[in-house]
């Protein structure tokens, strides 16, 4: 079998999941190392480094990086990466002196942002170090986008928001406030070296059923509505509300419900449990407040009484599934559920209806403007798009990441230089051996389960809006809970011609996923590993031939959990503990800018 | 060694044996010998082989003397009953453990030292009184514990660590075993487990004293050029003679060999032991020939593995003994000490 390529940066990064499953590739294990250490400041900085708003997406990400995690796969849960994340940004100390030098002195590039959200200003972040000058449209009054209309403050509380969204605008971002950009061939005009657009996907999906116009005085767009509730302009909903969809907005929304009076919500969804969109944890967060979930039940009419809306109308659904798959579906019978609000919640788009379609950017047939998933260029140069804005709706995450990718896109455009030619990602390789049986990282495996997040009792948490659930790690759970992490960044690193075939690490592997065998083809050798291979999506590592016998040792970095044993019991030092630091390009990296006084943030070495 | 136990990790895909058991039921703590020992190695040979053979943990006994070999019962099968004995004397302890409770499973791990030197007289009775008992020496020919002084098997011509020339000649602990008219002599390399773990299970299911010599480098003290005991020399000078594959009472042979290929030979709890010869000529079952087969690799300076003698026809101690069926341990008091008339009965009869 073809030897391993271990320069190649792409075999450890896989090998790091949570990196991996990360849009933005945050340095994970490295984080959780030094919030163990108790350096909270420099864990912020390491995830700001990434994905630039530690402290909201400690709270409300989308967590990729958890089902991925190594951890899941010894029959455990995974390491609760996301609540550690908040807790290097609820206890670090002031970061003002580390973050970038903006230069007084300016390149002569002014870019023009269209909405404050994740993306538009990690485009800032990431440019104004350059000297560009950054101005951003805002249609609401205060910045955030969808992280602040849409994300209630009893999960997002509103100082961290202002916090981490200010470090950026104190940068000297242009922000303007209450500015809705009405037409981009106007924007255009106003001579932008570039122009950024981040507006997000504003807009909410529509139910249209029967008494839809009649009941609409209580018929709410999902995310809207949340807007609405954000900004103080909604205080109040009856008593009985139902809420149309089972998404994350869904749970916010019947949660949101709840704390404005409502005393009887109820998700209604057309499907079983098993075809949910939200998070499980967000379904059992509003399942823990009481909100009830109801299956199977179809929207049919929105039933209006007296110029009132009394209720709604379902078909109740029965399904027929098959490998996880609906085959068959049938209408048991109809149901009316009464009510005094709906909140309808099934999705939302983005919407362009203030981009000119003669301005030589081309939208496909779905009405989206066509965008290039590695640049984030439109077919008119010098547009960017990123965010739900590119390509619907997905997460912050994803969002933060299109901006680095547009930060590139827009300093190389500006710099006439080509946007296809992008740095590769780095590796740097440094061992983790410190004396004979010692390793700079804590190595031993903890069996210890994921710790629960305590919550703010049911009774407290309705008194106000703003009153955050989540009560974050204490000391003591985010001590076991940072044990969890396997450090999958410290990896196990092979020299073929000092192995003496001992069987050394064969033996003392607690998942037997090293095998010393004949070579042959892949799937041959596959036949003759020790514990059976899981899953083909992780990688085999394959050495080159052995001094002694010309086998290879093969290992299933699908098994490993990095207990370092394996070099620990070996007699030649054929196998060392190594930490992988992967460095992702960003804007800064890219070149020197124009301005003088700029430049590149020290890059962190692996030792 | 490792500073840190080896974790325990079940996996959802962990094989079960026949008593619904893990491997990892058969391992022991943590072991402290130097790291890449080979004695390990053999210890994870021992833990598959009993894991594979699905022996009850409580059923096995396993004694040591001592030495850095002798160390190595408390890193398998943590559930044994065990019992690390004087230097060169636990022949005689596993004599009378087996005269207590003949049902154990019986596995003896000695070193080069303790069965070479100090215990050879010792080694010599058990092998003729063919106790039932597998007797596994872990042959690194130097005393590691005391930094690494020639042993008893070590070849002449070997160099030590530290460039003296081995003058001495050396004890051959198959080809003792077969001159003292054992019933079960191999060979194995600790760094071939294919081919040791058949031989632990052919030997645990032969009735009688199964000796297995397992050439088992010592990384500290005798694995460098020169040496006739070092990993790279024992894989380049390796002969395989016989292969050996225990099939259980219950399973078909099924694969078919030429005549002359390979023999079988029955064991007393119906398994068979299939011995596939590399060498036609070569007769397993014969004494005289093993031992010329023996010398002959010798001379060349090879080390011959494999199963090289067995004879499964040979009484063991409780056959020539004439003892009764049942273990001692499961007798019960009334039997053992029949009382003052009994005693009085027996004398008579001696008078």
């Amino acid at each position: 079998m073809e030897r391993t390529d271990i320069s190649n940066p792409a075999y450890f990064h896989q090998v790091v999941d949570c990196q991996w499953g990360c849009p933005a590739h945050t340095d994970v294990p490295e984080y959780i190392r030094l919030i163990a250490q108790g350096h909270f400041t420099d864990a912020y900085m390491v995830n700001r480094e990434s994905n630039v708003f530690p402290g909201i997406l400690g709270r409300v990400c989308d967590r990729p990086c958890e089902p991925a995690c190594r951890r899941g796969r010894t029959g455990q849960k995974p390491v609760a990466i996301c609540r550690l994340k908040r807790v290097a940004a609820d206890h670090r100390q002031d970061v003002s002196d580390r973050l970038p030098v903006i230069p007084s002195e300016k390149n002569g590039k002014r870019i023009a942002l269209v909405g404050a959200g994740c993306a538009s200003l990690t485009v800032c972040n990431d440019l104004m170090p350059l000297g560009y000058e950054c101005t951003v449209f805002e249609a609401l009054d205060k910045p955030g986008g969808l992280m602040r209309s849409n994300i209630p403050a009893f999960r997002l509380p509103a100082e961290v928001l202002d916090e981490e969204l200010g470090m950026i605008v104190d940068m000297g971002v242009d922000l303007r406030l209450g500015q809705r950009v009405d037409s981009l061939a106007a924007l255009l005009d106003e001579g932008y070296d570039a122009v950024f657009i981040g507006s997000g996907a504003p807009k909410g999906k529509e139910l249209d059923l029967p008494g839809r116009t009649e009941g609409d005085a209580n018929i709410h767009i999902g995310i809207s509505w949340l807007e609405s509730v954000a900004f103080g302009h909604t205080k109040e909903i009856g008593k009985r509300v139902l809420i149309i969809g089972v998404g994350n907005t869904a749970m916010d929304c019947c949660r949101t419900s709840l704390r404005l009076g409502a005393a009887d919500v109820k998700v209604m969804a057309r499907k079983p449990r098993d075809f949910f969109k939200a998070s499980e944890w967000e379904l059992e967060d509003a399942e823990e407040e009481n909100v009830e979930i109801v299956i199977n039940h179809s929207p049919k009419a929105f039933v209006v009484e007296g110029g009132k809306l009394t209720g709604m109308r379902f078909d109740r659904m029965e399904y027929t599934t098959e490998d996880g798959r609906i085959v068959d579906q049938r209408i048991v019978d109809e149901v009316v559920i009464p009510c005094d609000d709906v909140v309808l919640a099934i999705g939302q788009e983005n919407a362009f209806p203030w981009i000119e379609r003669d301005i030589g950017l081309e939208f496909d047939r779905w009405d989206v403007p066509v965008v290039d998933r590695t640049t984030f260029e439109s077919t008119r140069p010098g547009v960017f798009f990123g965010g739900d804005a590119a390509f619907g709706p997905e997460n912050i995450i994803w969002a933060v990441e299109h901006g680095h990718q547009a930060a590139i896109s827009i300093h190389k455009h500006c710099q006439g230089e080509s946007m296809a030619e992008r740095l590769p990602p780095t590796l740097n390789l440094g061992s983790r051996k410190m004396g004979m049986h010692e390793w700079a990282y804590s190595n031993d495996f903890d069996p210890a389960a994921r710790r629960k997040m305590e919550h703010v009792p049911l009774l407290e948490r309705f008194k106000a809006l703003s009153t955050e659930v989540e009560l974050g790690f204490d000391a003591e759970q985010t001590a076991v809970e940072v044990e969890r992490c396997l450090n999958c960044d410290i990896q196990t690193v092979f020299t073929d011609d000092l192995c003496i075939e001992c069987d050394a690490c064969l033996d003392i592997c607690p998942t037997q996923c090293l095998t010393i065998t004949a070579d042959g083809p892949e799937e041959d050798v596959e036949t003759r590993l020790k514990a059976p291979r899981l899953e083909p999506e992780q990688p085999l590592f394959a050495s080159g031939p052995l001094k002694q016998t010309a086998r290879i040792m093969v290992k299933d970095e699908n098994l490993c959990v990095h207990c370092g044993l394996c070099a620990e019991r070996c007699p030649t030092a054929a196998w060392d503990m190594q930490k992988s630091l992967l460095h992702f390009p960003k804007a800064i990296d890219h070149g020197p800018a124009t301005c003088p006084t700029s430049r590149p943030l020290p890059q962190r070495k692996a030792g | 060694m490792t500073y840190i136990p080896k974790p325990r990790i079940d996996l959802p895909t962990d094989r079960i044996n026949a008593i619904g058991l893990r491997q990892r039921d058969y391992e022991g703590v943590l072991s402290t010998l130097c790291a890449g020992c080979g004695h390990d190695s053999i210890t994870a040979a021992i833990v598959q082989a009993f894991w594979e053979l699905a022996i009850e943990p409580h059923q096995v006994a396993k004694l040591s003397g001592i030495g850095c070999s002798s160390k190595t019962p408390a890193y398998f099968i943590s559930g044994a009953h065990g019992f690390n004995s004087v230097h060169g004397r636990m022949p005689s302890v596993a004599t009378g453990a087996l005269a207590g409770n003949r049902d154990l499973t019986c596995i003896a791990v000695s070193g080069d030292g303790d069965s070479l030197s100090i215990g050879f007289g010792q080694f010599g009775h058990v092998v003729r009184r063919n106790l039932n008992m597998l007797y596994i020496i872990e042959n690194n020919g130097v005393y590691g514990l005391t930094k690494g002084q020639f042993s008893a098997s070590a070849d002449p011509g070997s160099k030590a660590k530290k460039g003296q020339v081995n003058q001495m000649q050396a004890i051959d602990p198959v080809a003792t075993a077969i001159a003292l008219g054992g019933s079960f002599a191999a060979r194995g390399f600790s760094g071939d487990r294919d081919q040791l773990v058949p031989l632990i299970k052919a030997g645990v299911r032969h009735r009688g004293c199964a000796v297995i010599d397992v050439v088992s480098p010592c990384v500290t003290f005798n694995d460098h050029e020169g040496s006739t005991k070092s990993y790279a020399y024992t894989r380049k000078m390796s002969h395989k003679a016989v292969e050996a594959d225990l099939v259980p009472p219950a399973e078909e042979i099924t694969v078919s060999y030429a005549d002359g290929d390979a023999v079988r030979v029955r064991l007393h709890d119906g398994s068979t032991v299939l011995l596939r010869k590399n060498d036609p000529a070569y007769d397993p079952t014969d004494r005289s020939t093993a031992l010329q087969y023996l010398e002959k690799h010798r001379a060349r300076g090879e080390v011959v593995t494999g199963l090289m003698f067995l004879d499964e026809t040979l009484p063991e101690m409780h056959d020539v003994f004439g003892t009764t069926s049942a273990p001692l341990a499961e007798t019960g008091y009334e039997a053992l000490v029949p009382g003052k008339e009994a005693l009085a009965k027996l004398q008579k009869k001696m008078r």
